[in-house]
């Protein structure tokens, strides 16, 4: 293609400053170009470190190493000409519609009337009119957002970056701002020449993007591309839009500790004492199971259809699938998942027998569990402080990684009745209350 | 646009045109700006050191006297909010300034009133020699010092909890530091900023006898005012005087309530990140008379020009430096911990120095006994607290569960805090003599007869912000009597009251320098405590001792909140939060 190239990331990697100094990698040697007339979405589980590649090339967090060209020029901090809409809106509440979208321009310098009537235009555009004077309360979701986009249009960005900009919104209304972002787009009346975009939504990334790039984790990196190059309007239901959305799961759900595990995982296929688990709550994983044994899956299903059926978008379904393929219950490749013997052995049980086959894989299959239990095995109270642990993992993650890893194995093993947790003195047991 | 004369012609445009609002706005407005004229120029009158001030019981003083404490006020407040901001724009901008700032705000906190005023009055005196303008500035920064801390504590605590996916439109919308201010932090510290400046002011009343009738080098001035009023009816023993003195304290609060909190309170509601609950926030008269008048309209028009133009200058010199190099300010390691350093060696040489300035006057045994004083006043203070505790919670559950009365009752108790406990040592003193009482004990009311009002407040509140649900609950499994308050009630407004308890008991350890000691038509009833170890030594002027008294009842504060309501306050944060 010989497209210019509007904004590109070279070699950049970022780490933050963990206590003991020792920094964390959370993106790791990124090469990645946005072209013009080109719309790229970033997919990824969550907690991948894609918001944070976005806000290295919004100019919002400076890279540790390598660097961010936005036009040849080297970026340092927020760019003219680069406008970003938020996940959760980021409006001045104590603004109106009308203050939110001139904010952009203000601090340009344009003067008064001229400001005001660009900013009418594009609360026109976006289909605000009528909302001018209105607070960003007394709007809806989907109306806050629509003024995220104004005050992000009003600056006429070259590039627009869109950080999850659907994902706090409900389903239908989610589809209409899209449309309606889609139209402004493919009509040309806007004058944005490229835009990128977090999501973590499957089929909206399909429906909207040029380009795919999928995101892995531990650390963030750019592990595969995929062109989409489906003619406009999509039609999410054709047979070539399914096939990308399939490989695009197959993409997403590759087993775990293949998945650029290097932190803490032994060698693959098996994971180590401090792999990020999953945070899947219990109760969905059973539904999930039982959901996949009946009709009309009777143990085997396409990933987007499954996910359809039990109405989950894709970052709640990635992190049970995940579990599943952790703890044993299914199998997943190319797109699809497969209840393995254990899994459907699981299902058939009765909820105190589902405990036991649970907390057996958990032990199994999850190094932390079978650690946390032989601490307690072995101490003579069979008692031990949740911060022990908290610092054993603090070897390989940060306080809030490892915080999330142990809420999550706590009611994985509470629920196992592997062992008891007293939240008010913090201490992990085996007595059973 | 059409020109005539070089200027275009602007039609008077329809938004400017008055309305009737106006004409209750207009006098209104006039009428505080004379006031405020005629209070100033009162404010700068000659005046020679040594000088008495002749203080008048005849209530037709009164309104002239009030209109000047409360101008007093207005300015103290005015003071601790530019103090407020850039204070906490210092301690929340740099981590090296935070570190010096904030642990000095929690001892200038604990400082009770009586210590600044009698250290900086000289100073001011000499700052403006012939006139009264040097005592008017110590009276104004005694009241500032009783209402500026927890003004700078919550904004400080706004600055740091920025939201930050606005800080990081702000950065994306490249507003300079100039708009980032105006537009995004000064808003978001406004709701709790206005709700403290309220509190403030309550505070500001209870000191404002302490405020006025001020003493240096033994001699006692008395500025003409609503505080000296009350000291010299105390005096005196004129009852009826008193009695004049608290109705007009009374109009005057409800003014204050009416002209400036209630419009600001709603006017803050708009700065609130969320909108709490359905409820539709009441529009206080004097604000609606605020948006409606259009004279306001112009003023706030041209305010507003005012401001941009400033902003617009900011931008167009940061123009076009979104995409150059912007060095790195963060310090080398050996940097930060040098400056730790330096703020451990000024602490230390600050109390080496402290030691040694009262050793001059004060041997060692003395020492001792003050911190026994001291110890003598906690335990007023903790049995105080339990004994306002076990009366006031069940009272604010009752109200709090009442939402009608619950409205009107946050009014009155705002207004019961305000109220001077020299009002009421009349009261005590004529109870201890008819009685023969001890004084040990019966002086003590006095000390939480102002604080005690903020855990009845904050107790109101937790009960009504108790969901819905948990009463049905409760109800539905037949949870009532003991076991109601036990497992619904007390765990559910415990943060709540934690957050009045601290308050109180704060405020007690300061009232106690005025609680302690009880005058009364010419007789001094006097308990053993700190407090009336500071007030004693304040009335002789003996600056080692005042110094030695004040840092030990520090230390005391901060001890206890360390120690105590900190911890109780994490439980309550982590374990008993309603989400």
């Amino acid at each position: 293609m010989a497209e210019p190239v509007l904004m590109a990331a070279e070699a950049v990697s970022k780490s933050f400053k963990t206590p003991d100094r020792a920094g964390r990698l959370v993106l790791d040697n990124i090469d990645f170009r946005l072209k013009e007339s080109e719309i790229v979405a970033i997919l990824g589980k969550s907690g991948s470190g894609k918001s944070t590649f976005l806000r290295v090339l919004a100019g919002l967090i400076e890279p540790s190493s390598g660097r961010v060209l936005y036009r040849g020029n080297e970026v340092h901090g927020p760019a003219q000409g680069v406008a970003m809409v938020f996940q959760s809106f980021a409006l001045f509440p104590w603004l109106t519609v009308l203050g939110n979208v001139e904010l952009g321009l203000e601090a340009l310098g344009t003067p008064a009337a001229e400001r005001r009537e660009r900013a009418l235009a594009a609360i026109d555009l976006i289909g605000l009119d009528g909302f001018e004077s209105a607070y960003p309360k007394e709007l809806s979701g989907g109306m806050r957002q629509r003024v995220g986009f104004a005050r992000a249009l009003v600056v006429d960005p070259d590039i627009l970056l869109l950080d999850e900009p659907f994902s706090a919104l409900d389903v239908l209304t989610a589809e209409t701002l899209r449309g309606d972002l889609m139209d402004l787009w493919i009509g040309r009346r806007i004058p944005t020449k490229g835009i990128l975009f977090v999501s973590h939504n499957i089929e909206e990334a399909v429906e909207i993007a040029d380009r795919i790039a999928i995101f892995g984790s531990d650390p963030g990196c750019i592990r595969s591309e995929i062109a989409v190059s489906l003619p406009r309007p999509r039609d999410g239901g054709s047979a070539g839009f399914r096939q990308i959305v399939d490989q695009v799961y197959a993409l997403l759900t590759t087993s775990p500790g293949r998945d650029g595990g290097r932190r803490g995982a032994k060698a693959e296929p098996g994971i180590g004492i401090a792999y990020r688990l999953p945070a899947a709550p219990v109760q969905q994983l059973s539904g999930l199971i039982d959901a996949l044994v009946e009709a009309p899956y009777h143990g085997r299903a396409d990933l987007p259809h499954l996910a359809d059926t039990v109405g989950l978008e894709t970052d709640d379904m990635l992190p049970l699938i995940e579990a599943l393929q952790i703890l044993g219950f299914a199998h997943v490749g190319g797109g699809d998942i497969e209840l393995t013997a254990a899994g459907r052995a699981y299902s058939e049980a009765d909820i105190q027998h589902r405990k036991v086959i649970f907390g057996e894989h958990l032990v199994r299959n999850v190094p932390l569990a079978a650690h946390i239990r032989r601490i307690l095995d072995d101490r003579p109270g069979h008692r031990a402080p949740k911060a022990r642990f908290q610092r054993e993992l603090e070897d390989h993650l940060d306080e809030e990684e490892a915080d999330e890893l142990l809420e999550t194995i706590i009611n994985w093993g509470r629920h196992a009745e592997l062992f008891a947790y007293d939240y008010d003195s913090e201490v992990l047991s085996l007595e059973n209350p | 646009m059409e020109q005539r004369w070089g200027l275009p012609i602007v039609a008077w445009p329809a938004r400017l045109k008055p309305t009737l609002w106006d004409l209750l706005a207009l006098p209104l407005v006039l009428g505080l700006l004379a006031l405020f004229a005629w209070g100033g120029s009162q404010m700068s009158a000659p005046y020679a050191f040594g000088q008495e001030l002749p203080i008048s019981l005849d209530p037709r003083v009164l309104p002239a006297y009030a209109l000047r404490t409360v101008l007093r006020m207005f300015w103290a407040l005015v003071a601790s909010l530019l103090f407020s901001f850039a204070y906490a724009a210092l301690a929340a901008k740099s981590r090296q300034a935070e570190k010096l700032l904030i642990p000095a705000l929690d001892v200038l906190q604990s400082v009770p009133i009586l210590g600044f005023l009698s250290i900086t009055v000289t100073g001011f005196i000499a700052l403006f020699p012939g006139s009264l303008l040097g005592v008017e500035c110590a009276a104004i920064f005694a009241i500032f010092t009783s209402q500026a801390w927890n003004m700078t504590f919550s904004v400080f605590q706004s600055f740091r909890t920025l939201p930050g996916e606005l800080v990081e439109a702000a950065r994306m919308y490249r507003l300079t530091a100039w708009g980032r201010f105006w537009r995004l932090e000064v808003p978001h510290a406004m709701p709790n900023l206005v709700w403290n400046m309220m509190m403030s002011v309550s505070g500001g009343w209870f000191f404002v006898v302490a405020s006025e009738a001020i003493t240096v080098s033994g001699q006692t001035i008395m500025l003409p005012g609503i505080g000296s009023y009350i000291a010299v009816a105390i005096e005196k023993g004129n009852l009826r005087a008193i009695f004049y003195a608290v109705l007009v304290m009374f109009v005057v609060i409800v003014l204050y309530d009416q002209l400036l909190f209630r419009p600001l309170l709603a006017w803050s509601r708009k700065f609130k990140l969320e909108e709490l609950g359905e409820e539709e926030p009441a529009r206080p008269w004097f604000l609606v008379m605020l948006q409606r008048a259009r004279i306001f309209d112009a003023a706030e028009r041209g305010a507003r020009r005012l401001l941009e133009s400033l902003q617009r200058g900011a931008a167009r010199r940061a123009r076009g430096s979104a995409v150059r190099p912007r060095p790195h300010l963060a310090l080398p390691e050996w940097a930060e911990r040098l400056w730790d350093a330096t703020i451990v060696v000024i602490a230390l040489a600050g109390l080496a120095w402290l030691v040694l300035f009262v050793r001059t006057g004060v041997a060692w045994p003395e020492f001792g006994h003050v911190v026994l004083l001291g110890a003598v006043t906690a335990l007023r203070v903790f049995v105080l607290i339990a004994l306002a505790s076990l009366v006031w919670v069940p009272i604010g559950v009752w109200i709090g569960l009442r939402p009608a009365i619950a409205d009107r009752a946050q009014a009155i108790v705002q207004f019961l805090a305000a109220f001077p406990a020299n009002l009421f040592f009349p009261l005590a003193a004529l109870l201890i003599r008819a009685y023969h009482l001890n004084v040990e004990i019966w002086s003590s009311p006095l000390m939480i007869l102002g604080t005690q009002w903020y855990i009845v407040f904050n107790v109101i509140g937790g009960a009504a912000a108790l969901p819905g649900d948990l009463h049905y609950a409760a109800n539905n499994l037949g949870v009532r009597g003991w076991l109601w308050w036990r497992r619904v009630a007390l765990p559910g407004i415990f943060p709540a009251y934690v957050t009045g308890a601290v308050t109180a008991a704060g405020g007690s350890w300061n009232a106690s320098i005025v609680a302690e000691v009880i005058k009364w038509r010419g007789e001094t009833y006097t308990a053993t405590g700190i407090g009336a170890y500071i007030a004693h030594w304040t009335d002789v002027g003996d600056q080692q001792r005042i110094a030695l008294g004040i840092t030990v009842l520090c230390l005391y504060v901060i001890l206890f909140n360390r120690l105590f309501w900190r911890r109780l306050y994490d439980v309550a944060a982590e374990r008993l939060r309603m989400d």
